[in-house]
Order: structure tokens, then C-alpha cells, then sequence
């Protein structure tokens, strides 16, 4: 089972759950989105654009390591992974 | 720039009340209040610095909101494309209640059939031939003006800075470049077919062909839908700026904010300045009483002035540095309505039954 935790600015703009448990099998981070995508296309319309690219100023983590410095949506994500999903240090 | 902050007052237009912001934090270059089919309507297009751009309506001036419509505004996964900023959101005709229009950057046209629920570009403009040339002006390659034919649903026409007008006389299948006579002074052949950075076009629907045209340097009108555009730059301090709007019962009149220059895109002598004409262009005349006449370095962007449809017409804008204006007289005399708001990018006004 892999683990996505969303922040709540985000929940509030997509109606998803905080904390989203995946009991399907994924392999990467990338796939992990996508079955986030499944049960809620708007919370993944949010993190990701349309070219399926993660936003400028969303951060990624994988058990606390960013996924930037990693292998980006590729990077590998085994049973029992946290997916902690932050905005960056910006803001309007 | 940080939000959306509606405001409300009575016809005498003299006590104003303000809520917000809505969408804290957020940019809201587009608004829209939708009054077709006996709905009250606010839309918002609203960007988040992290979560991306989005459509948002509300059925009860701004108490609560939806989360964002449908899957809302969004290029195909496959066009390698993403929506940068949406910058117009406009109403389909009277009678077709459920189109919207979305004008967004990366510049492309977005239509919707279904109030808002489910969103499509439109394929006309998004593989026009021209389209690899256009390049972003400097607040970006932004589809920011769009114009229907209210009497023929095949015509519609569209501004991109930098890429011109464009209009469409199939329902938007085709398009073709409309800026004979504007100038692109930027450019080494100053009357290009296109890449002209146009700022705002705006017309009247009881004489919809005659448009009037606020270029980066220049001001225009047309009296062919865009066929061929004639310079009415008559008495004005400066033909740049960006803000036009028309008056709504008045195809003739016409109101402008122009700026110093390109290079100093604030008012002429520090004065704010609306000016209008009402004979179409042959002249212009300035506005100022009540708007402040020295030391007002000031600068209106391309949708923050807007007409309400009152009888006495009610003229408001918004400035950079947070100020909103308003006249109840036509433009004759002007009040501050707020001070200290963020930078106003988006103002839009509308005549609603009291909520």
C-alpha cells in the first residue's frame, strides 16, 4: 500500500481526501499520481499541467526526499512509500 | 492580483460596500457575471501560484464558490501545451444561454456548450498557420480579447498580444489576420499581416461592425469588422495604453486610459486621465474631475475598466497601485471607491436584482 498526503489548500480546490491510501499496485511515483488521478482527476489537475508535467511550485516527496533530485515521476516507490505532495516556497 | 473583491451599491452608485478577498493569495485576471437565461452567475478565473489556473462560479454573488468547473480549462495531454493564465472569460449570445468563451495564454480560444461544465479549444486557431510566429507580449502570449457577432453566430473575432486580430466568419473553423492599417512599431515592416501586440477591442452589438482598437501604440477604428482599420488618435496625450471600453448605450462613445509610452506605461504628466470621445473617434476629451491631477503615476490595465448599463452610465477602472475609480455620470465627475486594494488587473460591472 502506498500513502499520498495532500495539503489542504489543495483538498479545498479538488474535494479530495487529505490522505489518500492506494491499494493498487505501483511501482513509481508516476504511476501513484495517476491512480490518484483515478479517484480524483481535479486533485491531479492540480499538481500536474496537461503536459502531465508536476506544477513549478508543487514539491513532490517520496519517504522525504524530493523527487526533483530523485528520478522525477519515474522515481521508484515501494509498498509502504509516503507520497507527500507540498507547495513550494513561493507564493502570491 | 491577490484576489477578487466585489463591491456593491445601489443606482445612485454614492455608498459602496466591499467583500473580500475571495481567493485569497490568488490572481484573478477574468471575471464574469452571467445574466443570461434568468441566472445570476459569477464566474472567476483564478491562478494559483502552486495548484495552476482554473474557472470557478458562484450562484450567490460570492458566498461559496465551486472548486473549479468541470475539469475546466485544459489543452489535450497530447498538444504539449498548458494553460499558463486564463485571461477573458465572455458570455456566448443571448441565445445560446450554456456558451462561454475562454480566451487563455499560451494564446488559444476555449469554448464551452455547457456552462462551463466541459471546455474545448478551439482546432481553427490552435493549428493556424500563423500561430508558430506569434510571440508573448510582456505580460505573455495571452488570448485576451473576444468579440461575437451578436446578429451572426458564424462571426467572432479575437485579439492576441503579440499576434493581432483575428476574426472568423465560419462559426470559428477558419481565421484570418484582420489588422490592415495597424502599426507595429516594434517590428522592422511596420504593417505586418499579423504580429501586431493589439491590447483591446471592444464594439457595441447595435452597430457590431464598427470596432474600435487599442493598440501598443495606436487607436484604431474599423468600420468592416476588422477589414481595414483607420487611425483615430485625435487629441490624445499618447496613442499607447491598454484599457478601452464602450459606452452601453452609445456605439459612438468610447472611453481609453492612454499611458506615457511603452517604456514608461504610466499616465502622461501624472495626471489620471480617462479620456472619451463621443463621435467615434473624430475627437477625444478628457475626464478628470474627481481623478487626481499631479503626482498620479498611474497605470490601467487592459481589463480593468469596465461600463456599467445603468442609463446614467457608470464608468469604473482600477489602477496598478490598488485604486478603484468610478463615475455614475458618464465619465463626467469621478470618486475614489477604494484605496490600497492589490495591484487591479480584472475590473467587470453588472446591473443585478439586490441579493
Amino acid at each position: 500500500m502506498i500513502t499520498i498526503e495532500l495539503p489542504k489548500a489543495l483538498c479545498s480546490y479538488a474535494e479530495a481526501e487529505s490522505l489518500v491510501r492506494l491499494d493498487e499496485k505501483c511501482t513509481t511515483v508516476g504511476e501513484a499520481l495517476d491512480a490518484l488521478g483515478k479517484r480524483s482527476p481535479r486533485a491531479l489537475d492540480r499538481i500536474m499541467d496537461e503536459r502531465g508535467s508536476v506544477r513549478r511550485h508543487v514539491n513532490v516527496f517520496v519517504n522525504g526526499e524530493s523527487i526533483r533530485f530523485l528520478e522525477g515521476l519515474s522515481t521508484p516507490a515501494p509498498a509502504g512509500s509516503t507520497i507527500l505532495v507540498l507547495a513550494a516556497v513561493s507564493g502570491g | 492580483m491577490k484576489g477578487a473583491f466585489l463591491f456593491r451599491a445601489d443606482e445612485s452608485r454614492k455608498k459602496w460596500t466591499m467583500d473580500g478577498p475571495h481567493f485569497r493569495g490568488e490572481a484573478v485576471y477574468a471575471m464574469l457575471h452571467d445574466t443570461r437565461a434568468g441566472r445570476s452567475r459569477t464566474y472567476a478565473a483564478t491562478n494559483s501560484m502552486h495548484w495552476g489556473p482554473t474557472v470557478r462560479s458562484s450562484d450567490d454573488y460570492g458566498k461559496t464558490w465551486s472548486s473549479g468547473e468541470g475539469r475546466s480549462v485544459r489543452f489535450s495531454s497530447d498538444s504539449g501545451k498548458a494553460v499558463a493564465q486564463i485571461w477573458q472569460i465572455a458570455p456566448g449570445r443571448a441565445d445560446e444561454p450554456e456558451a462561454l468563451y475562454c480566451g487563455v495564454e499560451p494564446a488559444a480560444l476555449f469554448e464551452s456548450r455547457d456552462g462551463g461544465q466541459s471546455w474545448a479549444p478551439n482546432e481553427g486557431l490552435l493549428t493556424h498557420e500563423h500561430q508558430p510566429k506569434w510571440q508573448p507580449g510582456g505580460g505573455g502570449l495571452c488570448l485576451h480579447t473576444i468579440v461575437l457577432d451578436p446578429a451572426d453566430r458564424n462571426r467572432i473575432l479575437i485579439a492576441i498580444s503579440t499576434g493581432g486580430v483575428y476574426r472568423s466568419d465560419d462559426g470559428g473553423k477558419t481565421w484570418r489576420a484582420r489588422n490592415t492599417g495597424v502599426r507595429a512599431e516594434f517590428l522592422p515592416d511596420k504593417h505586418p499581416e499579423f504580429g501586431q501586440c493589439v491590447h483591446k477591442v471592444v464594439h457595441h452589438p447595435s452597430r457590431p461592425e464598427r470596432l474600435f482598437l487599442q493598440n501598443h501604440w495606436g487607436l484604431y477604428r474599423s468600420d468592416d469588422w476588422g477589414d481595414s482599420w483607420h487611425d483615430v488618435a485625435n487629441g490624445v496625450p499618447s496613442d499607447f495604453g491598454f484599457a478601452m471600453e464602450i459606452h452601453p448605450h452609445d456605439p459612438d462613445t468610447v472611453y481609453i486610459v492612454p499611458l506615457e509610452s511603452d517604456q514608461f506605461r504610466c499616465t502622461p504628466e501624472a495626471k489620471l486621465r480617462v479620456y472619451r470621445t463621443r463621435n467615434a473617434g473624430v475627437s477625444w476629451e478628457p475626464l478628470e474631475k474627481g481623478l487626481p491631477q499631479s503626482n498620479a503615476y498611474e497605470t490601467v490595465l487592459r481589463d480593468a475598466l469596465a461600463a456599467d448599463t445603468f442609463e446614467s452610465a457608470g464608468i469604473y477602472f482600477g489602477t496598478r497601485s490598488g485604486k478603484l475609480f468610478g463615475s455614475a455620470d458618464d465619465g463626467a465627475t469621478w470618486t475614489e471607491i477604494a484605496d490600497g486594494l492589490p495591484p487591479v488587473v480584472c475590473v467587470k460591472a453588472s446591473v443585478t436584482a439586490a441579493p
